[in-house]
Order: C-alpha cells, then sequence, then structure tokens
C-alpha cells in the first residue's frame, strides 16, 4: 500500500505539508512504529485509522517532538524538522486539540485562547482588547459565548471547541484533533465537523483521529489506517468501502489458535438465563439494551472501540451505575451499587486497563490474586496463609505464571502473565459471570492461546463468561453467541452459522446513512 | 447548540463574597455588643495589628493558588526578626539591614521552589525543611531575644500617620502597597495568569506553552520576599529579634487565605479575599479581647469552626461545578 | 527490595552513635541501678517513644495516600483530658480510657472528613490542628494542670526494667506489626494506597480501610499525648506534642514510606523515629545549642528528599516521567 504509484500517495500540483518517511519509534520490548510513512496535505481532512495499540497516539506524539524518532524524518513544507516538544511544534504551526480538554477551566475562555500571545498595553494585560480579540475569533466559529465567562462553566463541547480556537489562533498551518468527538453527542459533533470545514476551506491541513466510522466518511478526504504500529492502508475516502476500511482495521490473524474447537452446542444450553439486562443504559456511555446470558455460555461482545462495548461491561459489573433499566440475577432484580455487591452476587469484572484498574503493582504476585476474595472477606478475616498460599499455587499451575514465585512483585512480570494473576484473582472470587475486558491485548501469542482455552474450559465447567476483544477472529472462535455493538448501540445478536467473522464484520460496518457497497 | 449562561454571580466570587458577609456579620455582632467598637479607629488597628499577617497571606495566596502550600513562613519571619536584630546591633544601617533580610527570604524561598521543582519533592516537605532550617538558623545566630534599638527602625515603628481621625502606622501602608502589586501582578500579567493557571490544571498550563516551571519556583521566591517582609513588619511591631517569635504562623496565614476564599487545590481565589480572611480572623481576636470573660482559646477554635465551614463550602462549590458539566463519573 | 531501601537510614543511623561515641565515649554504657536500666541508648528510645508511637500510626495514614497533620493537638487533648480528670479527682485508669474514647472519635471525625466528604487529608486534618489546642485549652481552661498520681506517672516515667514509654512503644509496633501481618489490614492498606481504583474493582471497601487507619493514628496519639504528660505530671494544652506531627512524618519518609502512599515499612518508621531522637541527643553532646538541632533535621530532609528524589542526574534534566514509574523501573532492574 505504501507503493509510490498508488494513486493515493500523490495530489497533482500540490506538495504535502506534513511528510513523515520511515518513521520508527521503539519503547522498551514494543515497536510502537514501523517504518511508517505518512503525508497531510494543506486543504484536506485526513482522517487516523486504528484500533488501541495500533500506534495513532505515538504517530501524533512523534509528529509533535513529544516522543524522540528512532529511524525517520519530519518534513514541514519541505524543510526538515525536529521537534523538542509540543511548544517547538506549534510555534512551527502544528496546533494539537487533545480528546481530554487540555486547557484550564478556572481561567476565561478568552484567556484560554490568547493566554500566551494576548495583547497588552504599558506591560499590563489589556483584558478588554483580548475579550474583543477572543469575541471575534469565537464568532468565526459561530459560537456566541461570553469570552469573560470561566471555561469551567460550560459544557465539555463548548471547551472542546475552544480548545480548536485557541490552537488555530495561533494561525496553525496544521492541525491535529485527537479524538475529539469522543465526548460530544450529535448535534455538538455536527457543529465541530462545520468549523473543521471552515478550517480546511481555508487550507489548513487537518489530522483527524477518530474510532466513529460514520465521521470518518462524514469529515475525511483522506484515510490512513494503522495496525500494530505499521501502515496498512492509505485511501481516498469516497474510494472506499466501509468493509474495507473495517477489515483493514481489525486484520485477521489466523492460525494462532487452531486447537481451541469451535464449540458449538457443547452442552444444552440452561433454559433459565443466569442474568437477564432490560433497559439498561446509562447516558453518554451506552444506549439502553436487552442481554441474557445463560451458565456454561461464553457471550462474546464485538464492535470497534468506543462503540460502547467496555460501557455495556461496567454497568453490568457495577463499576458504573445505569440510569435506565434493570438487571435480572436468576430472575430476582439485583441493585448494582458498586463492584463490591456485583462480586458479592458471583460478577467478577477484568477491566481492560490492567495497570491502571487491575494490578496493584507495588504488590506481590500473591497479594494480587487474593485481593479480591480478601476484599469479600473484610481486613480482619485475613485469608489464612495456608489457604492463599494453596490457591496461589494452583492457580500459578494451572495458568502456567511464569515466574512461578508468589513473591515476585507482580509490576516486574510480563503483560500476558499480569493478565493471567488478574484472571486469577477474580477465579479465585468463584464468580459464577466472568467478565473478561480485552483479557489478550497486548500479550504474546503464547498467552493468548492459554487464555483463551481457560476461557473454554470455564464455560464447559458451567461458568458464564462475557469476552471482550478487539479480534473478530478470537471473538468468532472462542464465543457461543456474539452481540455485536456500534456507535454506542447494540445492534445485532448472532449465533451458530451466522456468527462468522465476515458477518459481524459487515454489521459492524453498515451504516445506516451510506449505501453498503460489498468490496 | 447549547450554551448554559452563566450564573449571575459566577461561582468563583461566592467564597470571597461569603468572607466578605462573615467579615461584616463579626464586625456588626462586635459593634452591637460593645459600645465603641464600631470606631475608625479599631478598624485601622486591625489593619496595624495584622499589617504583616496581610503581607503573609498575600505570598501564601500565590503558593496556594498554584496547588501548593509554604510551611516555612513563621520560621522564616522569626528569622527576619533575627538578622534584623543581630545585624543592627552589629551596625549595619537599616537600609542594608532591610536589603540582606529580603534578599535572605528570597533566597530561601528560591530554594524550596528548585527543590519542588527539580527534585519533585513534595511542597509540604519542602517547606518543612525550609521551616526546620529557618527556626534553626535563628537559633545560630542567638538562642536568646535581641533588641532593636537602632533608631530608624524605631521611628518607623513608632511614627504614625494621621488619616482623619484615625492613624495608621508605616506598616499598614507597606501592607497595602503589597496587596495592590500582588492583585496587578496576579490579574495583569501572565506571570499571574500563569499562575492560575498552574493551579487550574499544571500539564494543560504546560501544554499551552506556557511558563509553567519557571511560575511554580516563582511563587515560593515570592512567598519568600513576602515572609521576609513581613518579618520586616513584625521586628517593627515587636522591636526585637527571636527565635520563637511568629511560632505557628503560618497556621494562622493558611487559615486566613482559606476563609478568604482560596481553593487549597489551587486556581481559584483572590489576595483581596485573603486580606479579607485576615480582617476576619483578626475581627475575631477584638472581640474576645473585648469580651474580657472569654479567653483567648476560643480564637483558635473559631478559626478552626470557620475553617471547616469554608472547607465545605469549597467542596458544594466543586461539586456545583461538576454536576453542570456532568463530569461526575459515578 | 525494602533492605536496600532502609540502607541508608540504617546507616545515617550508625553514623549518628560513632559520632557521639567519638565525643562521649561511655555513650554506649548501660547500667542496671534499683532494677532500672540506665544509659544513654535508653534515653534516646524513652524520649523518642511518643513520636515512635506516633509515626507508627502515621505510617499506615499515608500508605493509604493520607496525611494526619491534627495529631499533636489529638495528644495534647489527651493529656488535658486526662490531668483534668485526675484533678477532679478521679482514677487515673478511668481518666486515661476517657482521653483514649475522646482520641477515638476525634479520629472518626478526621475519618469521616477524609473517606466520607472527601476533603483532602491535609486539609480535613487542618481543621482539628488549629482547632485542637483551643479545645485543649478549653479543658484546661488555659492552665498548665499540675497532678499528682502515681499510677499515672507510670505511663511516662515508671520503669520496668526498661521504661514504660519504651515497652508501650515497642509493644504498638510489635502489635501492628502483628495486626498487619495477621489480619488483611497491611495489604488493603497498601493496595488502596498503590492503585484506588484496581482496589475498589476488586471490591475492597477503601472507606472503612481509612477510617480504620485515621482512628488508630488518632490513639496512637493519645497514647503519646498520656505518656508526654505523665512524664511531667501535667497537662500544658499549649506546648504538649507541639509539631510532634511533623517529626513523626519526617520519621516515616527518612524511613523510606512514600509520602505518595503504597508500600510502607515499619521497620524503616522506627529508624526514623530513632534517628530523629539520636540527633536531638547527639546535638546535645557535642555541645551545640539544642534549637539548633532543627538546622541538622532541616540537613537531614534535604539529603533524604535528595536520595529518595528519581535519581538526582536525571531530576535535573528535568526528566518528565513521573517519579513513581521511574522507581518502578529501577526496582526492575536492580532485580
Amino acid at each position: 500500500m505504501t507503493d509510490p504509484t498508488n494513486p493515493a500517495r500523490t495530489r497533482p500540483g500540490n506538495e504535502p505539508l506534513v511528510d513523515l518517511r520511515g518513521i520508527t519509534v521503539e519503547f522498551p520490548g514494543v515497536k510502537a512504529l514501523q517504518d511508517v510513512d505518512f503525508r497531510l496535505f494543506p486543504g484536506e481532512v485526513h482522517a487516523l485509522m486504528g484500533e488501541n495499540g495500533a500506534g495513532k497516539s505515538t504517530l501524533i506524539k512523534a509528529l509533535t517532538g513529544v516522543h524522540a524518532l528512532d529511524t525517520g524524518e519530519i518534513h514541514l513544507a519541505g524543510e526538515p524538522v525536529s521537534f523538542a516538544g509540543p511548544a517547538q511544534a506549534q510555534a512551527a504551526g502544528i496546533s494539537t486539540v487533545y480528546q481530554e480538554v487540555n486547557l484550564c477551566p478556572n481561567l476565561s475562555v478568552a484567556e484560554n485562547i490568547l493566554l500566551g500571545r494576548e495583547p497588552r498595553r504599558f506591560g499590563a494585560i489589556n483584558g478588554w482588547a483580548m475579550r474583543a480579540r477572543a469575541a471575534k475569533l469565537l464568532s468565526r466559529m459561530g459560537l456566541t459565548i461570553d469570552p469573560g465567562s470561566a471555561l469551567g462553566n460550560h459544557p465539555i463541547a463548548v471547551q472542546q471547541l475552544v480548545a480548536i480556537a485557541r490552537a488555530v489562533a495561533v494561525d496553525a498551518r496544521v492541525l491535529i484533533l485527537d479524538e475529539p468527538t469522543s465526548s460530544l453527542d450529535a448535534g455538538e459533533v455536527a457543529e465541530l465537523f462545520r468549523i473543521i470545514r471552515v478550517l480546511r476551506d481555508e487550507g489548513v491541513a487537518i489530522l483527524f483521529v477518530t474510532h466513529f466510522l460514520e465521521q470518518v466518511f462524514q469529515i475525511s478526504d483522506r484515510v490512513t489506517v494503522l495496525r500494530n504500529g505499521k501502515v496498512v492502508g492509505e485511501h481516498d475516502t469516497p474510494k472506499l468501502s466501509r468493509i474495507t476500511l473495517v477489515s483493514a482495521m481489525l486484520g485477521r490473524e489466523l492460525g494462532v489458535l487452531a486447537e481451541v474447537e469451535r464449540r458449538t452446542e457443547r452442552r444444552a444450553a440452561d433454559p433459565a438465563p443466569l442474568l437477564v439486562a432490560e433497559g439498561l443504559g446509562r447516558s453518554g456511555a451506552i444506549e439502553p439494551f436487552d442481554l441474557e446470558i445463560h451458565a456454561g455460555e461464553v457471550v462474546g461482545l464485538a464492535g470497534l472501540l468506543g462503540s460502547g462495548r467496555t460501557e455495556l461491561a461496567r454497568l453490568l459489573a457495577g463499576a458504573d451505575r445505569a440510569d435506565t433499566g434493570r438487571v435480572l440475577l436468576d430472575g430476582r432484580p439485583l441493585r448494582l451499587r458498586s463492584p463490591r455487591t456485583a462480586l458479592a452476587k458471583g460478577i467478577a469484572y477484568s477491566s481492560e486497563d490492567r495497570k491502571a484498574e487491575g494490578l496493584v503493582s507495588d504488590l506481590t504476585v500473591r497479594d494480587n490474586m487474593i485481593l479480591a476474595m480478601q476484599a469479600a472477606r473484610g481486613w480482619a478475616r485475613q485469608v489464612p496463609r495456608r489457604t492463599a498460599d494453596e490457591l496461589v499455587a494452583s492457580y500459578l499451575a494451572r495458568l502456567d505464571i511464569r515466574p512461578a514465585n508468589p513473591d515476585a512483585v507482580v509490576g516486574t512480570l510480563s503483560g500476558g502473565n499480569q493478565q493471567k494473576v488478574l484472571l486469577a484473582r477474580w477465579l479465585i472470587t468463584r464468580p459464577r459471570l466472568l467478565i473478561l475486558d480485552e483479557p489478550t491485548r497486548g500479550i504474546d501469542v503464547g498467552a493468548k492461546a492459554q487464555i483463551q482455552q481457560v476461557v473454554a474450559d470455564l464455560a464447559a465447567d458451567g461458568m458464564a463468561v462475557l469476552f471482550i476483544s478487539a479480534e473478530l477472529e478470537e471473538v468468532v472462535r472462542i464465543c457461543d453467541r456474539i452481540v455485536v455493538l456500534r456507535d454506542r448501540h447494540k445492534i445485532a445478536e448472532l449465533s451458530g452459522a451466522d456468527a462468522g467473522v465476515d458477518d459481524v464484520m459487515e454489521l459492524i460496518a453498515s451504516g445506516s446513512t451510506r449505501v453498503e457497497v460489498r468490496s | 447548540m447549547t450554551v448554559i449562561a452563566p450564573p449571575r454571580v459566577p461561582s468563583r466570587f461566592l467564597p470571597v463574597i461569603a468572607t466578605f458577609v462573615v467579615f461584616v456579620l463579626t464586625f456588626g455582632a462586635g459593634s452591637v455588643r460593645y459600645e465603641g467598637f464600631a470606631s475608625g479607629q479599631i478598624v485601622a488597628n486591625l489593619f496595624i495589628d495584622n499589617a504583616f499577617l496581610i503581607v503573609l497571606a498575600v505570598g501564601m495566596t500565590f503558593v496556594i493558588l498554584t496547588g501548593g502550600i509554604d510551611l516555612s513562613v513563621g520560621a522564616v519571619v522569626a528569622l527576619s526578626t533575627m538578622i534584623a536584630a543581630a545585624a543592627l546591633r552589629a551596625g549595619w544601617p537599616a537600609w542594608l539591614t532591610m536589603l540582606a533580610v529580603l534578599a535572605t527570604g528570597s533566597v530561601l524561598g528560591l530554594g524550596m521552589g528548585l527543590m519542588i521543582h527539580k527534585l519533585r519533592v513534595q511542597p509540604f516537605i519542602a517547606t518543612l525543611a525550609g521551616m526546620f532550617l529557618a527556626r534553626g538558623l535563628c537559633f545560630v545566630i542567638s538562642v536568646e531575644s535581641v533588641s532593636i534599638k537602632d533608631p530608624a527602625f524605631r521611628a518607623i515603628a513608632t511614627e504614625s500617620i494621621p488619616l482623619g481621625d484615625v492613624s495608621i502606622t508605616y506598616s499598614v501602608v507597606v501592607a497595602l502597597l503589597v496587596v495592590a502589586f500582588a492583585a496587578y501582578v496576579l490579574h495583569l500579567t501572565r506571570f499571574g495568569r500563569t499562575v492560575y493557571a498552574v493551579g487550574g490544571n499544571e500539564s494543560s498550563a504546560t501544554l499551552m506553552g506556557l511558563a509553567a516551571g519557571r511560575v511554580k519556583v516563582g511563587v515560593y521566591v515570592i512567598s519568600g520576599f513576602c515572609s521576609a517582609l513581613a518579618g520586616l513588619l513584625f521586628s517593627f511591631y515587636m522591636l526585637s529579634g527571636y527565635g520563637l517569635h511568629a511560632v505557628g504562623m503560618e497556621l494562622d496565614v493558611i487559615a486566613a487565605v482559606v476563609v478568604g476564599g482560596t481553593l487549597l487545590s489551587g486556581g481559584v481565589g483572590y489576595v483581596v479575599g485573603s486580606v479579607v480572611g485576615v480582617l476576619v480572623l483578626g475581627t475575631v481576636q477584638t472581640i474576645i479581647s473585648f469580651e474580657g470573660t472569654l479567653s483567648s482559646w476560643w480564637t483558635k477554635i473559631v478559626i478552626g469552626v470557620l475553617l471547616l465551614a469554608f472547607i465545605a463550602l469549597q467542596r458544594l462549590i466543586v461539586h456545583r461545578q461538576r454536576d453542570l458539566q456532568g463530569l461526575s463519573r459515578d | 527490595m525494602s533492605n536496600r531501601r532502609l540502607l541508608w537510614p540504617a546507616l545515617a543511623l550508625v553514623a549518628l552513635l560513632l559520632l557521639n561515641l567519638v565525643f562521649t565515649p561511655s555513650f554506649f554504657a548501660l547500667r542496671l541501678q534499683d532494677g532500672h536500666l540506665f544509659g544513654s541508648l535508653v534515653d534516646i528510645l524513652r524520649n523518642g517513644a511518643p513520636t515512635l508511637l506516633i509515626a507508627l500510626g502515621m505510617t499506615l495514614v499515608i500508605a493509604t495516600r493520607g496525611i494526619d497533620l491534627s495529631v499533636g493537638a489529638v495528644a495534647a487533648i489527651a493529656g488535658a483530658v486526662a490531668c483534668t480528670h485526675i484533678a477532679d479527682g478521679g482514677g487515673p485508669v478511668t481518666a486515661m480510657a476517657l482521653a483514649l474514647v475522646l482520641c477515638a472519635v476525634l479520629g472518626l471525625w478526621n475519618g469521616f472528613l477524609v473517606s466520607v466528604v472527601g476533603i483532602q487529608p491535609i486539609i480535613a486534618t487542618l481543621v482539628l490542628m488549629t482547632a485542637g489546642r483551643g479545645i485543649a485549652m478549653l479543658l484546661t481552661e488555659g492552665q498548665i494542670v499540675t497532678i499528682d498520681d502515681d499510677v499515672y506517672r507510670q505511663v511516662g516515667a515508671g520503669f520496668l526494667v526498661l521504661p514504660i514509654a519504651i515497652l508501650i512503644s515497642l509493644a504498638v509496633l510489635g502489635g501492628v506489626a502483628l495486626a498487619t501481618r495477621r489480619t488483611a489490614l497491611g495489604m488493603l492498606v497498601e493496595s488502596v494506597g498503590v492503585n484506588p481504583e484496581a482496589s475498589r474493582l476488586a471490591g475492597v471497601r477503601a472507606r472503612t480501610i481509612i477510617w480504620t487507619v485515621y482512628v488508630f493514628v488518632a490513639l496512637c496519639a493519645g497514647v503519646a499525648g498520656l505518656m508526654i504528660s505523665s512524664n511531667v505530671s501535667a497537662a500544658d494544652a499549649n506546648n504538649a506534642g507541639l509539631w510532634i506531627e511533623l517529626d513523626a512524618i519526617l520519621a516515616v519518609v527518612i524511613g523510606g514510606t512514600s509520602l505518595a502512599g503504597g508500600r510502607y515499612s515499619l521497620t524503616g518508621t522506627l529508624l526514623g523515629a530513632v534517628i530523629i531522637q539520636t540527633l536531638t541527643t547527639t546535638v546535645y553532646t557535642i555541645g551545640v545549642p539544642p534549637e539548633v538541632t532543627l538546622v541538622f533535621k532541616a540537613v537531614v530532609v534535604i539529603i533524604v528528599c535528595l536520595l529518595q528524589a528519581p535519581r538526582v542526574a536525571p531530576a535535573l534534566r528535568r526528566a518528565p516521567a513521573p517519579p513513581k514509574a521511574e522507581q518502578e523501573v529501577e526496582e526492575v532492574a536492580v532485580r
């Protein structure tokens, strides 16, 4: 795809404003970016797509000087450049607006836009002129808010637009928008897009990172897809079909796990569901959905990043509270007030964010494994040392955790072993429903296969498992039933012969506003 | 696009307004209860007796606005009185003495600021070290109290400036000038706005290209300078230098700043609020001394209660803002 | 790993002790007289007992990412309650029980502000730090209440071969060590301190844990307050336990427990408390005015900070990574 003769690589009569050539960025043990070429032309909106860990944010950070390059070079308007940090990049005309609003909520809107280049009179900040200039910038973007009001008094969407106003106030030639829409509703997104188009027509080069397919087709002129740190495709958006884009993002990794056979109807499913969700939802996270999970089955959640798969899981685990709907366990209503109540009822949730929400990194493997069991007993009744040792030893062996040392500090283990320690933590609580959010992300192939095998065994023993993964192959292979999510809606449920990779992919790619073109 | 109209009184002013109301109420209560309380001279005395506290509160406001804290101020006040007294005793001219005191305070502040910024030591620990160092240095100079006999110092200390029927001292003039200058710096210079930005969100301030590091060090230099200046005012007030002067004064100052409506988490607050905070504490003290039967320890309890009330108020405001943005996750 | 962390404090203590030996060759001498053990080392431990007690409680508080500034005031209140009760004709045992109950209530109050209301610990405990001494003075009506009660005097000044104050502190140290090993308190405290969100998802009741440690530190402060007032048979609301919170925090930090919470070391805290007290004694022995101890404390704090800083060299070139992560990497490398 990086063939220079590809028509998408060249735009006649136009030189690229930003040209990245052969970029490699390595972190200890990982090649975050591998020989990446990327071009951005003036007056275009260029979408950058990819799943978690594909290298999107690394690419942006490499461009803005946050990460040093291991190889490769960056050209800006034909000149080789090298930035020591975002401030230098900004001075050269590359402004970034992040997913989290990186402004100061306690300062006024005008200050947030202009601080650092504020108008002065006799050495003092000229507040009046600053507000006037800010008002002008805001009105150019169609915003009618009081520039003197504190930023924190405005909704996030407005703050996001103020951040863009700050970015363009420096006369940015390149505007990087890193998932700016993830917290906006439809109307707010439309407003943002209107402003993006205005800027594009003024000749600004816009790099737009998102995980919403709809938005890519709505706003972008070209798309670059990253997967595992490599460019897997660069396309003109109008010529691109959804299915091509989705398959490029998700990729197909075959042959990893031939030994876990597809388990069709391995046991007569328990007729009475273990857990039922009725109209469960949380505004801004996941639209109300219905779901049934039976003992002994593996239910998969498929969807792109941001489709609501994690949000759905968090509601079932009591990690977030639902605004609507209810949950029934064994047919009886269950109020999920906290993870603690969920655990007490036999619902265990392993978060996708191993480091921030899973491991207690300074503690030992033993402590991490028995944490949830101990928490359930309270601090006064310690898990007897012998019980703990036996449990830990048995799971060290069963999950093949290395080193098999209960006293090793968990932060020193490899990713796959850390994941297994977490899995052991939840299994020790003997859950009836185990929710695994991306348990195989960022771990080596061997560990991945082992975890998949464990999931299959658990279901065979009668446990219900909700399995979330960005890898469709994996979901399709080990799940009995697949729930497909898109844009925070549950859109379908597949099982049996209908639940193939292509079927799921098609559903994810299907859009309400576009006619599908099969490739 | 929905735009929520900001409330008519922005919530960031609420604590300052509340402080002012508390001041008016306490002062009003005093006036109703005691004859001769509501006189101009009582108000003037509030400023005269608390001039050094006002200066300290200004410095502390800078530090707390960035989200830091400075425990060393009381100790630096003591060190300043000690240096002043010792230098004057050694025959230094008054101007050189003052310069030396101010320089010492600023350098101490710089040291603490660098420790906090460059070595990433928590402000609490770094300024605790500063506190120990400054107090210890007092006793290195002299374990005894040293009285100040320099005529220039005595003149400045005792001279009063008539202002209609009331009179004030030079200390009050200095304190008010410091307040005015601090307000100017905080609101009308990039340094001042960066102080607020750092307190609002330090990583954002850095990403916005503001000199966050320089400001973080700078506020401790300012606080050190203010402490030294307050130490000079205190030495005018006490006319002696002593290592046990101003023990626990950092608590009074922090209390005054919090009661004055500055958020201890940083980013919100005004020097004027801190001044009113000092006046509230001063009024409480005056009332208790007027009462006669009420003993001085009630001052501490009242300050504690006021602290609690204002912390609760701040908590409410923060909650309200979070609700407004729908940010709360739980 | 923890052994390595204790290396510097241990070396510092040894150096201080050797320094003393140079100045006073009889420094290590112990003599038994009337069944009581005397000597400089015993004095150090006895004078350091209140600080050690409070520092033990503070260690757990700091491990949960908290801090308690009010312990000095709480200590003063404990002394005031006990002494006024005895002065009013009450028995010493009820007096002490009363004092400790009140301290537990004060601990509940701090814990309530921190864990339920969610106020930053440093601010929440500042309230009681300020008001507490006022309350203590209210109890003693601003007087120094002196009493004469043999039972009460035992707590701070009594001997059972060793001074009873030392025995109490060591018993509490042993008790805490045992309690944190034999119950899950230690592990849950660390897990809340290291990763509050992961702990919540694992069903840990952080609120109960945090509440418990604040009550515990208040009780420690109460016992320390009883020791201080018993030692002089008087309650001085103004000066009892003045600045002891700072010494206690210092002891914890010198002992290698990070103010950012997480892993703690009780042995380290013991070392820290002993170092602080030895420092004070050393200053006496080498003939410097005792007030100047503060300068040495400042030097110790600065050196400890330098050593604990994510290495001085990277700090000087403004490494952007947070210190915690760097430390982790370093520890990995050491293994």
